[in-house]
């Protein structure tokens, strides 16, 4: 069960722009085990997308990796070949993204997308077909056949990331991708997607890497959690151990931000104040030190390493040096 | 297969409930009836001359008359619907081809591939077709061929523009990412995923095109460089008819409504499939 699935070693990638480079990952390193969830937090703009699209090497063409490797059971994805990514893509690893109301061909009807996706496969377009319906009753899509019939826009925005889900785990991946899954749905709905895609990795038994910036959804949904702020890894841990130890200020900061954790009648919602530092001019030292209410004039000069703290629990704060040295 | 027959069914279907377009669809109806069975409904040979009974009225023996040399204007605007539709499927649905897949090609290739064919749609756009056609014409000569020729050489960069635009807004759309993460190629891209989107719209400007290039042949061959003098076509008989309005005006009658009603035809028809294709639409009819 600990086998490494999809490690992430020392990955550092800039986007290249006429300010200059801009610093959009450095030095991410974390593995996803095989059938583990894992999540990824941060805010908007700490790098969560260009991760995810690193991995599937579906990047913007300004982007250049600088570092590092993205290995997955054992491959280097940053040297593999366009062929060799796109055989991987959607059988070994499949996404499923934020927005479900543009995840789809307007004009085509589900079933002839769920008929497509499963181009690699030699069965009859019968079997396809009853295999896409199959699916579609895994994640609870009612009355698979007819609806294989109808075009997306006929059905609702929950409906459509359920068939985005059923579709992804159409060729039984190792490792599904969810970027933001449920932040375009209302509350309800997040829930039942939630609970969906515990039961189906229950029955698949493949990895997730779901990101999201709802730490409720991570707390519920994840064994373990990575925090990432500003393009870099701040935090990383079992998911308790996050939780209910945070050892880096922001991952703190964060959990405090989180409406389901206020407990009494607040007039103003807790925010953390300040702003992600410009990623193409990066100040020296901690990155959060800027918007951080513990920094010391050792924040200002030294970048805090990642350090191990307990077995499987990493974070990057010179505060924990302190408690450890002292 | 039954499953796109049925498709095509709700569509003209879809047309049909719209009076335009029904409108459309009889007279296109007609005119594509008349054109494929022009042999058995022309009550004379269209070539046949009969100078005993020229320059005649409509009558029951000549329904439109007769022209200088006495043949029957009837049976010669039915045969020249014949050859305006010769002329006007394949050039449309040549340059329509052609277009599609350069303009598809430019919008998701590399950007020195797409700078080469926009310069080469741009350079066909900038002969004026009517020259062109006189140059292509003062080369080869006069014929059905050429005028095929001339037509999609200049319609080309039009379906390619628009190809090529549909393309840009799409390819950076988020169904061809998720296309993308789930390992579909290039190919799979375009063919499945692009066309469907793309080709409604162009299916729709191609109905709008074909009028234009019936009148296009029409002037080609009423400036003489269209199709060989004794092949009935419209324009040839509007030439004929203008230079002899003061003796008989059925000529122009003859060849002028044909090309008033496939214009009106295919316009409306073009019109309507453009409201009954996306499917975005069609459920709210």
């Amino acid at each position: 069960m600990t086998d490494t699935l999809l490690e992430i070693d020392h990955l550092s990638v800039d986007y290249e722009t006429g300010r200059g480079d801009l610093k959009a990952l450095r030095d991410i390193t974390f593995n996803v085990n095989k059938g583990e969830i894992v999540g990824i937090v941060g805010e908007s703009g700490c790098g969560k997308s260009t991760l995810i699209s690193s991995i599937l090497r579906l990047t913007a063409p300004n982007t250049r990796f600088r570092e590092g490797e993205v290995r997955f059971k054992g491959q280097d994805l940053l040297k593999a070949s366009e062929r060799q990514m796109r055989d991987l893509r959607g059988a070994d690893i499949s996404i499923v993204f934020q927005d479900p109301m543009q995840t789809h061909n307007p004009v085509l009807t589900i079933g002839q997308q769920m008929l497509d996706i499963q181009h690699r496969s030699k069965q009859s377009k019968v079997d396809k077909l009853t295999h896409a319906a199959k699916m579609l009753g895994a994640v609870g899509i009612p009355d698979p056949e007819a609806r294989l019939k109808q075009y997306p826009h006929e059905f609702s925005g929950g409906m459509r990331q359920r068939i985005a889900i059923a579709m992804a785990l159409m060729s039984e991946p190792d490792l599904l991708i969810a970027d933001e899954p449920t932040t375009a749905l209302d509350a309800t709905l997040e829930v039942q997607i939630i609970e969906r895609l515990q039961e189906l990795q229950r029955e698949f038994h493949c990895a997730i890497l779901f990101i999201s910036h709802h730490l409720g959804v991570i707390a519920e949904l994840c064994d373990r959690v990575v925090v990432m702020y500003a393009g870099a890894v701040v935090e990383s841990g079992d998911v308790r151990e996050i939780f209910h130890n945070p050892k880096h200020p922001y991952t703190r900061r964060l959990i405090e931000c989180d409406p389901g954790h206020i407990k009494e009648r607040a007039r103003v919602l807790p925010t953390i104040p300040g702003e992600v530092p410009d990623l193409a001019n990066l100040p020296g030292g901690c990155i959060f030190r800027d918007r951080c209410d513990q920094a010391m004039t050792r924040c200002a000069t030294e970048v805090p390493p990642l350090d191990q703290l307990k077995e499987g629990h990493h974070a990057a704060c010179w505060l924990n040096h302190e408690e450890v040295t002292s | 297969m039954e499953k796109s027959r049925s498709e095509l069914g709700q569509i003209i279907v879809g047309v049909a409930r719209d009076p335009l377009g029904l409108m459309g669809l009889i007279i296109v109806g007609v005119i594509v009836f008349c054109a494929i069975f022009a042999y058995w409904i022309v009550p004379y040979d269209p070539i046949a001359m009969d100078i005993k009974s020229r320059m005649q009225g409509p009558s029951a023996a000549h329904l439109l008359g007769t022209d200088q040399l006495g043949r029957d204007t009837f049976s010669r605007v039915i045969a020249g619907g014949q050859v305006a539709l010769k002329v006007a499927l394949p050039a449309v649905f040549g340059a329509m081809a052609i277009g599609l897949t350069l303009g598809m090609i430019a919008g998701y290739g590399p950007k020195w591939l797409d700078n080469l064919l926009m310069l080469f749609f741009d350079t066909i756009r900038s002969f004026p077709t009517v020259m062109f056609a006189l140059a292509v014409v003062a080369l080869v000569g006069p014929s059905l061929q050429t005028v095929v020729f001339v037509v999609m050489a200049t319609s080309i960069p039009t379906y390619g523009r628009v190809a090529r635009t549909q393309t840009l807004t799409l390819r950076n759309s988020e169904f061809i990412l998720a296309e993308r993460s789930m390992g579909a190629s290039m190919a799979r891209i375009l063919g499945v995923h692009m066309l469907p989107n793309i080709i409604g719209v162009l299916a729709v400007l191609a109905a709008m095109d074909i009028p234009t290039v019936i009148a296009l042949e029409a002037g080609l061959s009423f400036l003489g460089l269209g199709v060989k003098p004794p092949t009935p076509s419209w324009g040839a008989l509007l030439k004929d008819g203008y230079s002899l309005i003061r003796q008989t005006p059925w000529l122009v009658v003859g060849g002028g409504l044909p090309i008033i009603l496939a214009t009106l035809g295919f316009t409306f028809l073009g019109e309507s499939l453009r409201d009954v294709v996306d499917p975005k639409l069609r459920k709210q009819r």
